[in-house]
């Protein structure tokens, strides 16, 4: 076993052959088996056809190796028709690559006794080494051998076919056959899955009225191979086999920021979202959930990054057009190409067709940045268990791909508080931003608040998402009594700050003018004091220079008139005591500084 | 195997509404395939008892003409087609049952042994 899988990949020695079927091929380790038989068995419409007839034209289309159609059940022309839904490109397979050949028994076929299958594989050998074909499909095998109605015929039929593909050293042989429900085969498959070295299971089953479609690997001589069951869904690619994601979770951590659509969001989100990361939007029907993640969207474009934006159950045309009332523009980045949107419908459709149509998506559009709005959508019909793990591949998946995913979440909790949502998403994502309406006061105002943000600082006030045609915005927070102020009253508030603001810088102006004029004032008498200190100053000098004069006139007078009169000593006694008394009068007349003055003056001479 | 044509036995009509025109037969076998072998001798039995002289048969190894056994539809051997007259018909198996065969190709049943 081990010494088949680690065969060197030479294209002879590879044990296995490649079917194309995207998933099937990694279920298996590598396709189907070479020059073996393979054996696909299930009920109707579980898809052994598709996978049959999709693995042979990826053999012609892919590898240019020819091969040959057996159809026992449906015509061949049938069979081709249901094909060309899908773009195969069936029709431009050349013939001499495709062989079909009907092998539908006519209902007008009258059976009378036994009849082999040697002519048929004498007009195959034929027909192949004609066409050169390595492939050969028997699509419906049990149909025929049921007209055996003997078990040991249809063995020995069985063995003839093993016996001619050893013979003929057929590249890759498939038989398909029906197994009903209950088990009950038609044909001994007991022996024929003994035969045969791999046998893949198909299976569709209704869960809560929507068919789900399951593929198994149910033996496969001589290798390894996933041994589960795994969901399958068709696309106009046909066959996608949901293989089982890695059971490490291997995702690069960046601590690259990127925007979550506009300024203040980020910055209640201590910078932005980190890119890869996945976040979620919850909130009841209203809540304005798709104009943010059409905001993520926008953003997103406007960095230039590839965007898909997944919607479910309403046009594309709509959310675009119903987004520009915000003031979002999506439909310049749909032009350019840089922004997909896929509008799906939930109806009757699983939530595994959904994670594959997804899938398909991401590979063809390969986007940077994704929105799936709203993710809930997909457990609208069919099981939610289901639902659940695959909200959960979906967001690991996005994230192996390092894609910055965005889903959106409708709860429908009557209970405002009831913030998890059905699909349980919440407990992956990396952030969790939760919209919600807050009635107060005969108003409905939309609240946002980031419950949770894995690795980053985050604000935890709830704030006021406003739309307007501006686009969505945070309001300025007010908080009164312990809550956040929202709608009117927060307009109220605003106002009331407003007028506040206004009186505040009237006062201020007021008292700053009275204040600016006390100083001048101030300034005025200081100026006029010292204008009358220089006066004083002036006087004083003026004074004191005419007082010494008299001084030394009055002496020099009293000489001359001794000398005049030194004979008359009484007359020269009453002119002297005439000369004080005359003198303090005039010292009277400077008042008391004056006269202090005059004090010093004395002194000094 | 050769295609045989026409062999015409005791005169004995076939009862009924009378054939004016041939039955035309085409048996497609496997050589030696022992379905095949059984087919040819059944088929040979049927002609000569209620047949004579008013058919035609050929038989064609399919492993020998495998274009013309697919261009005629043949999809398991032994393989018998009535070509005519209307309405055609076609009968798959080594015709061990007689009546089968005979309903099948518009041959009333013999009315004695």
């Amino acid at each position: 076993m081990a010494g088949l899988k680690k065969a060197p990949a030479q294209a002879q020695a590879s044990p296995k052959i490649a079917t194309g079927i995207q998933g099937f091929d990694e279920l298996s380790q590598g396709g189907l088996p070479r020059q073996r038989i393979s054996l696909l068995k299930g009920g109707p419409g579980s898809g052994k056809t598709v996978f049959a007839l999709q693995t042979l034209v990826n053999a012609v289309r892919d590898r240019q190796e020819a091969g040959v159609f057996v159809a026992f059940e449906e015509s061949a022309r049938q069979i081709v028709a249901n094909a060309i839904g899908f773009d195969w490109g069936l029709a431009a397979v050349p013939k001499h690559k495709l062989f079909f050949m009907d092998a539908q028994l006519s209902p007008e076929v009258v059976q009378s006794g036994e009849f082999d299958l040697s002519g048929m594989l004498a007009m195959l050998k034929a027909k192949m080494g004609e066409i050169g074909a390595r492939w050969i499909v028997f699509d419906g095998l049990d149909v025929l051998l049921t007209l055996l109605r003997d078990p040991a015929a249809e063995m020995r039929e069985i063995y003839r076919i093993r016996d001619w593909l050893a013979v003929n050293q057929v590249e890759a042989a498939i038989i398909t056959a029906k197994v009903d429900g209950a088990g009950a085969d038609f044909v001994n498959y007991g022996f024929m899955e003994f035969m045969v070295d791999c046998v893949v299971r198909f299976e569709r089953r209704l869960d809560c009225g929507v068919a789900l479609h399951r593929i198994q690997i149910t033996k496969y001589r001589g290798s390894d191979f996933a041994a589960g069951e795994y969901p399958v869904s068709f696309g106009s690619g046909g066959m996608i086999v949901d293989a089982p994601e890695r059971t490490e979770i291997q995702q690069v951590a960046s601590a690259e920021r990127v925007s979550a659509g506009f300024e203040r969001l980020d910055t209640m989100l201590g910078g932005g979202l980190f890119r890869g990361s996945s976040t979620l939007i919850t909130g009841v029907p209203g809540t304005s959930k798709t104009t943010l993640a059409g905001k993520f969207a926008e953003a997103a474009c406007q960095r230039g990054e590839r965007t898909l934006f997944v919607s479910f159950d309403e046009s594309a045309e709509r959310i675009a057009l119903n987004l520009t009332s915000v003031s979002i523009q999506l439909k310049p980045h749909l032009k350019s190409g840089l922004l997909k949107m896929y509008s799906g419908r939930t109806e009757s459709i699983s939530a595994e067709d959904h994670l594959l149509k997804l899938k398909a998506l991401i590979r063809e559009h390969r986007p940077q940045c994704l929105v799936i709005d709203p993710l809930s959508a997909i457990a609208k019909s069919g099981g939610l268990q289901a639902a659940r793990a695959v909200a959960n591949r979906f967001i690991y998946m996005a994230k192996d791909e390092k894609i910055t995913v965005l889903v959106t979440a409708i709860n429908d909790g009557a209970e405002p508080e009831g913030e998890a949502t059905d699909l349980q998403i919440s407990m992956i994502a990396d952030t969790w931003i939760h919209l919600s309406y807050l009635i107060r006061n005969g108003e409905r105002n939309r609240a946002l608040t980031i419950i949770k943000s894995r690795g980053t600082w985050h604000s935890n006030q709830v704030r006021e998402l406003i739309l307007s045609d501006a686009g969505p915005m945070l309001a300025d927070v007010y908080t009164a009594g312990g809550e956040v102020l929202m709608g009117t009253l927060r307009w109220e508030k605003e106002e009331e700050e407003k007028a506040k603001a206004v009186q505040r810088r009237s006062e201020f102006d007021l008292k700053h003018g009275a204040l600016e004029l006390a100083e001048a004032d101030t300034r005025a008498r200081i100026k006029d004091l010292e204008q009358g200190l220089q006066r004083q100053r002036l006087e004083l000098a003026t004074y004191s220079s005419g007082n010494e004069a008299r001084i030394v006139s009055s002496s020099d007078r009293e000489k001359e008139l001794r000398r005049i009169r030194s004979a008359d000593l009484t007359t020269l006694e009453t002119a002297d005591s005439l000369g004080p008394p005359a003198r303090s009068g005039a010292l009277n007349g400077a008042g008391k500084s004056g006269q202090k003055l005059k004090v010093e003056a004395r002194n000094d001479s | 195997m050769t295609p045989e044509n026409g062999r015409s036995s005791k005169a004995r009509p076939p009862a009924g509404p009378p054939t004016t025109s041939m039955v035309v037969l085409c048996l497609y076998v496997v050589d030696q395939a022992p379905n095949s072998v059984q087919a040819v001798a059944n088929l040979e039995a049927i002609c000569q008892r209620h047949l004579k002289g008013k058919f035609k048969l050929e038989i064609i190894d399919v492993i020998e003409f495998p274009q013309h056994a697919l261009d005629n539809g043949v999809i398991v051997t032994p393989c018998l087609a009535k070509l005519s007259p209307s309405p055609t018909a076609r009968i798959i198996g080594n015709l061990s049952d007689t009546d089968k065969v005979m309903r099948a190709l518009g041959i009333p049943a013999a009315s004695g042994p």
